[in-house]
Parts: structure tokens; C-alpha cells; sequence
């Protein structure tokens, strides 16, 4: 075990989930602010038939032909709920819904043909479904963790603007900020953050990845960008567990280990977060019934 | 001068008809409340003369420009309800939001602006709730707050939806004594407003609207029962001077 966590393939890939935490944890703020839980679920699941079909075309699991090719089928996915939702009398939550079924059991057949008849098998593509960052070599763990810095640098260079974007639309456009370049943007990071994430987290879990931080971090602040903070760091905690851990037994597959960590987190921040935690609000709750019984005895009040 | 000049303007949700070819133009100096019943269309047309509703048909200019050339001098009161109140910011971040604009790119607000957004709150009287968590506000609060974030623009034609809706009484006479200071300092100012009542003390022009322009000029000579019946589809139940009818409400 001791040579694994030494060899350097390891520290690569060790380092590429944590920065891949960090960016998730990141755009995860914006998605939970933008109430988007769901959408990212529904783009990670539309992600793996591009990744079939990538595999198919090309013959061979080259990592960026991979993420390119889910990174297509994932905007298709994120496109056409907005079609849906747009032109038909169908809302957002059944398009989702549709989207994510049909293209999760689209990429599942492929995946099929792909293991009888393309040798994917052998390749290890099954590890897209629930993850395995073991699969993965170094020049993939490189990839990863350009394209999550290349995230968390665009996140916090207009990070001003995100906050107005993410607050007020409206009066982000009409004091000037183009909105709609940033809107766009976002949707670009969201699917850059799915689809690096899919060959360490998988398909099912990566939309864990970003939720679960940023929900954990609001219970412990009030301000957007000590939440930014503190979501990325659970999320690159997370995703460096995770990893670690999977790397002791043969074949743990790392997506669930990341995944709870990072729940693990969320309990503790729901019992105990400062900010609306339960145990916080039910000792200030109790507190003030305590002041009021107080009153009553003193007859203070009637 | 006019500031505001909408020609034509209709706008369409589907197939239903919002706006219907409005026009009008609005002088600098003047204080117009916008108002008509429910579903007449009020906030929309505010919106697409904005931009931030596509409309069918129609061109709106303010000074004389095109919109984008002019978004520093005009600021806009959104209704309460159009942000998610429990977003994790303060009171003062939001008003210093309204200064990103004029930050520029990869800026950070500084102390400059942290103070000039202390001076709109002071505007407001919510200076005491600068560090305040925004979801711990009353409504009235929330509205005190938006009225900053407008204010520290320092722009020069404001709109303003429905500000008056539900708020307590200190925040409507703080409201009412923004008004007249933006007035005195000869900004223009129109305001989406619900109660009728109000209309006469609180605004020189009325624009009466129900998808069509009912009418548009100085209150005294247009806010009157015809125009208000034809407004309110003639079932107008007013409780108000002799010339507007003795039915009460």
C-alpha cells in the first residue's frame, strides 16, 4: 500500500480530485444559489452517452477525446430541457427528468456495444459510471486539474460580477454587467467541472459533488464569498479522501467514497453550523422560551 | 427636455397581446406614478422599456440615445419579491452592489465606496442595519434597501416598481421624502403604484394604463373619473373629492 500512495501516478491523481473538489465546490455555490441542484444532476447523466459514442469514434480512451465528447452530449442535454421547457407545456422539472433518463439509458447502451465490440472493456469505461480515479493515469490527472484551475481562476477573477449576476439579473444588466455572457459562462464552467469529474466520480455522483459542499458551507456563514471558501475546501477535501481511501481496497470505486465524505461534512454543518444549524436553533429557540417563562414568573408579563 | 421617449412600444407573453402600441415621452423633473389594475401591464412595460423583456415592436429612447449609451444614468427599483431574500450577503454589500457597474472589471469595491453607499443607506435611515444579514429584514427594510442600491448610482431618471406595496409607515414617508429630494435635485422619477388615493398628493403626472395608453400628463388635468372608469373597465369603485364620484370603497 505504502508504494501506491508513493508513486507518483498517485500523487497526480490525488492532486487532480482535490483541485476538482475545489472547482465543483465552487460552481456548486453558484448552483445552489441559482437553485440548479437538479440541472447538474440532469447535464452529468447526459454526459455519458458523449463519452460512449467519443469511445466508439475514436477507438481508444484518450481522456480529452472523452471529456469533449461528454461535454457535447452534456450541453445537448442542458439544451434541450430549455427547449422543453420553452416551447412545450412540459416544465423545467419533468424536461429534466426526460432528459436525464433517456440519455443515462442511451449511454448505457452504448456502453454496451462499446464493451462487446470495442474492446471497452479492457478499457475500464464501466469506471464512468460510478468512477475510478485508480483507472486513471497521469496525463489525465493533468488534464483535470488544468481545466478545474482554469475554473476556480475565471470564478474568482469576476467574482464581483458573479455576485450581482447571482443575486439580481436585472439590475446586474442594468447597471451595465453583461449578464448574459455570464450566464452563458456559467453553463460552460458547470459542464467544464461534469465532465472532468466523471472519470474519478462517475456519471450518477458528480452532481453530489457539487451540491453537497455548497450546502454544507451556507450553514456556516452568511457571506457569498467566505461561502465560496469554505464550499471549495470541502469539496477539495473531499475529493482528496475519497480518493485516498479508494486507493486501500482493490476496486473501491472512488465516486461513493467522495461522495460521503463530503455528506459526512454535510451532517456535522446540519447539526452543528452556526448559521441555522439545528442545534443552534433549537438552543436559541429554548433560550428564548427560557427569558419568556422568566418574565411570566416575575410577572412581568400577564 | 425629454428624458424617456417610447414610440410604438407592444410586447407579448405567447399569444396574448401585454402592451399595445404605447407611446409617450416623459420631461426631466417629473415625478409620474404608473397605474392601472392588475394585469394592465404596468411592470412589464417598465421592463421592456428597460430591456429586460424582449418587446414585439416599437423603439424607446432615453436622452435622446439608445439604451445601452445611457445605463449609468438611469436606475431601476425592482418589486421585493424578484431577488431570493436568503442569498448570503448584507445589507451594505447590496447597496455597494450598486456601484459594480462603475467599478469596472477585476476591481474590488473599496472604501470610497463603502462609504458612499453608507450615505445612500443614511438616505434611507438603515445606516443601523448596514451589517445586517439581509434575510433578517422586514419588508419595508428590504424595500429601504433596494431604494439605496438605486440611489448610490447617482443616476438621473429612476423607475421604480410597485415600492409602496406593502410596507410599513416609516419606510412609505421615507420613501415619499426620496421622491421629493430626487425631485428637487431635477431627476425624473416613475413609479408603478397601487393606491389610488395617494395618487394626487404624491405624483405631478399620472400615466393611466391598461394595455393600452389611457392617458398621460399632469395629474390634476388627467387623473379624472372618465379616465379612471375607461382604466378600471367603468366598475372604478372610488373614495375620493367630488368631481371623482361619492361612492365609497
Amino acid at each position: 500500500m505504502v508504494s501506491v500512495l508513493s508513486s507518483p501516478n498517485f500523487q497526480w491523481v490525488l492532486m487532480s480530485t482535490i483541485l476538482l473538489g475545489l472547482a465543483a465546490g465552487m460552481v456548486g455555490t453558484m448552483t445552489h444559489l441559482r437553485k440548479q441542484g437538479l440541472m447538474s444532476d440532469a447535464i452529468s447523466h447526459a454526459a455519458l452517452p458523449g463519452v460512449m459514442m467519443a469511445f466508439l469514434l475514436s477507438g481508444e480512451k484518450e481522456l480529452l477525446v472523452l471529456i469533449i465528447g461528454a461535454a457535447i452530449s452534456g450541453l445537448i442535454g442542458a439544451y434541450l430541457i430549455q427547449v422543453i421547457d420553452h416551447t412545450t407545456r412540459i416544465k423545467e422539472d419533468a424536461a429534466m427528468g426526460i432528459i436525464l433518463s433517456v440519455f443515462f439509458g442511451g449511454g448505457i447502451m452504448l456502453l454496451t456495444i462499446a464493451n462487446r465490440v470495442g474492446g471497452g472493456k479492457q478499457s475500464g469505461l464501466d469506471s464512468f459510471i460510478f468512477g475510478q480515479a485508480a483507472s486513471m493515469v497521469r496525463s489525465d490527472a493533468v488534464i483535470m486539474g488544468l481545466i478545474a484551475l482554469l475554473v476556480i481562476i475565471l470564478i474568482a477573477l469576476f467574482f464581483k460580477e458573479w455576485k450581482v449576476v447571482l443575486f439580481d439579473p436585472n439590475h446586474a444588466n442594468m447597471i451595465g454587467i453583461p449578464v448574459k455572457v455570464y450566464q452563458s459562462l456559467y453553463t460552460f464552467l458547470l459542464v467544464f467541472v461534469i465532465v472532468i469529474g466523471i472519470q474519478a466520480v462517475g456519471v450518477i455522483l458528480m452532481a453530489a459533488l457539487l451540491i453537497i459542499p455548497a450546502v454544507s458551507a451556507r450553514y456556516w456563514t452568511n457571506s457569498l464569498f467566505v461561502m465560496f471558501i469554505l464550499s471549495a475546501s470541502i469539496g477539495g477535501f473531499s475529493g482528496g479522501f475519497g480518493t485516498f481511501v479508494s486507493t486501500f481496497g482493490r476496486n473501491l470505486p472512488t465516486g461513493p467514497l467522495i461522495v460521503l465524505t463530503s455528506a459526512a461534512l454535510f451532517l456535522v454543518s446540519l447539526v452543528f453550523g452556526s448559521k441555522q444549524g439545528l442545534l443552534n436553533t433549537y438552543k436559541q429557540t429554548n433560550l428564548i422560551k427560557k427569558k419568556r417563562n422568566v418574565q411570566v414568573q416575575r410577572g412581568d408579563l400577564e | 427636455m425629454d428624458v424617456l421617449t417610447v414610440r410604438n412600444l407592444s410586447t407579448a407573453y405567447q399569444s396574448k397581446v401585454v402592451l399595445d402600441s404605447l407611446s409617450f415621452s416623459v420631461e426631466q423633473g417629473t415625478l409620474t406614478g404608473i397605474v392601472g389594475p392588475n394585469g394592465a401591464g404596468k411592470s412589464t412595460m417598465i421592463k421592456s422599456i428597460l430591456g429586460l423583456q424582449p418587446k414585439i415592436s416599437g423603439d424607446v429612447e432615453f436622452y435622446g440615445n439608445a439604451l445601452q449609451s445611457q445605463k449609468q444614468r438611469i436606475g431601476y427599483v425592482p418589486q421585493r419579491g424578484a431577488v431570493d431574500w436568503d442569498f448570503p450577503t448584507n445589507v451594505i454589500d447590496v447597496v455597494t452592489m450598486g456601484l459594480y457597474g462603475q467599478i469596472g472589471w477585476l476591481r474590488f469595491p473599496r472604501e470610497k465606496h463603502r462609504k458612499l453607499a453608507m450615505a445612500a443607506l443614511e438616505k434611507v435611515d438603515m445606516t443601523e442595519y448596514a451589517t445586517r444579514q439581509i434575510s433578517q429584514l422586514s419588508g419595508g427594510q428590504q424595500q429601504r434597501v433596494f431604494l439605496a442600491r438605486a440611489l448610490v448610482q447617482e443616476a438621473e431618471l429612476y423607475f421604480m416598481d410597485e415600492p409602496f406595496a406593502g410596507v410599513d409607515a416609516k419606510t412609505e414617508r421615507t420613501i415619499i421624502s426620496v421622491l421629493e429630494e430626487l425631485k428637487d435635485q431635477g431627476k425624473t422619477v416613475l413609479v408603478v403604484h397601487h393606491d389610488l388615493q395617494t395618487v394626487p398628493r404624491y405624483f405631478d403626472h399620472v400615466l393611466m394604463l391598461n394595455k393600452q395608453l389611457i392617458a398621460y400628463g399632469p395629474t390634476k388635468e388627467t387623473f379624472t373619473t372618465a379616465h379612471l372608469s375607461k382604466t378600471y373597465g367603468g366598475t372604478i369603485q372610488w373614495l375620493g373629492g367630488e368631481n371623482l364620484g361619492q361612492r365609497s370603497v
